[in-house]
């Protein structure tokens, strides 16, 4: 008959910890900022066919919802205060994921007008290789980000502010 | 081929500002002086019919005096005709009249060619940096510009 009966009237125990990094790693809502020809896949990787929605990744208008921000794309040296303007903007605990090579390092642009990875800017927490990589490869990195912050300690201590939030490298 | 139709009229009419004519594969090319190119420029579209400004582009022939050319490609919509006109610049005096007045579209390619080549536009009514930032130093497609940006070491090659 198959399974009658979930959880019933049961007890479940876990840390605040993993429940709350359980929550963010399943909700993680990006924001909707695409530079170059990356963006193009990742709008593929939201579309119906990969369905970014079925991991809880939501693209979010405004950075004040987002939690995390793909950098889809070369960075120009003239785009670099917009996404700095843009990160700053979003809450923490916030994330970014340097999608495809110019967002890692610069990519065959190396001239003058582009910077030259963004982590040169910004705290990276995934890079994702290719070029541009094709939506596995973005899931693929999504669901490293996923794995990274289940590893978070002290995440819901620091969200009632005591202590720091523990990220592993 | 024969001559193109236009340069016999502009030379009939400023007979000393043509300095060269060149034909190549039946393009027409005219080296005028740069003094007068606002009157040439008027005249090519008001009785010519030149009412088109395809492109305003600067060149930059490093080594060579003068070392920049500014290059209007022009067309006459009714006729179907193009025609391009040279203008020498030199370094040391970058500055050429602004034609935004003969065709608009002039102004946003000559902050294009001022943002690039650092050629200067005379009486241009915004003559702002249109691609690069506001705040950038220099003219990065002049030939003397390094390629990975003044702050950085130039790439010699993988395996050095």
């Amino acid at each position: 008959m198959g399974v009658d009966k979930t959880l019933g009237n049961n007890v479940v125990t876990t840390s605040l910890d993993k429940l709350v990094n359980w929550s963010r790693s399943r909700s993680l809502w990006p924001l909707t900022f695409g530079l170059a020809c990356c963006a193009i896949e990742m709008m593929a990787t939201g579309a119906a066919r990969f369905d970014l929605d079925r991991f809880g990744v939501i693209f979010r208008a405004s950075p004040r919802q987002s939690d995390c921000i793909v950098i889809a794309g070369t960075v120009t040296k003239k785009m670099l205060p917009v996404i700095k303007t843009v990160y700053e903007q979003m809450p923490e605990p916030k994330y970014v994921i340097a999608m495809g090579a110019c967002a890692c390092s610069g990519g065959i642009f190396d001239t003058y007008s582009v910077v030259q990875g963004i982590d040169e800017a910004l705290p990276v927490d995934v890079y994702i290789p290719g070029c541009p990589p094709r939506p596995e490869g973005l899931l693929y990195g999504i669901l490293k980000l996923q794995e990274k912050i289940m590893k978070e300690r002290n995440s819901f201590g620091a969200t009632i502010g005591i202590g720091e939030r523990i990220c592993q490298a | 081929m024969s001559e193109h139709a236009a340069v016999a009229k502009l030379k009939g009419k400023f007979p000393d500002s043509v300095l060269d004519v060149v034909e190549f594969r039946g393009e027409t090319t005219m080296i005028v002086k740069k003094e007068d190119i606002v009157a040439i420029c008027s005249f090519m579209k008001k009785d010519l019919g030149y009412n088109f400004l395809c492109d305003l582009c600067g060149v930059d022939y490093l080594g060579k005096s003068p070392r920049f050319m500014v290059v209007y490609n022009i067309y006459n919509i009714t006729t179907k005709d193009r025609l391009r006109l040279k203008v020498p610049v030199e370094e040391a005096d970058a500055r050429v009249d602004t034609v935004s007045g003969v065709w608009g579209t002039a102004n946003w390619h000559e902050r294009e060619c001022w943002d690039l080549m650092g050629i200067s536009f005379n009486n241009h009514p915004d003559l702002r940096r249109i691609l690069m930032a506001d705040d950038w130093v220099g003219h990065p497609l002049r030939k003397d510009y390094p390629l990975q940006g003044p702050g950085r070491e130039p790439y010699k090659g993988r395996y050095k």
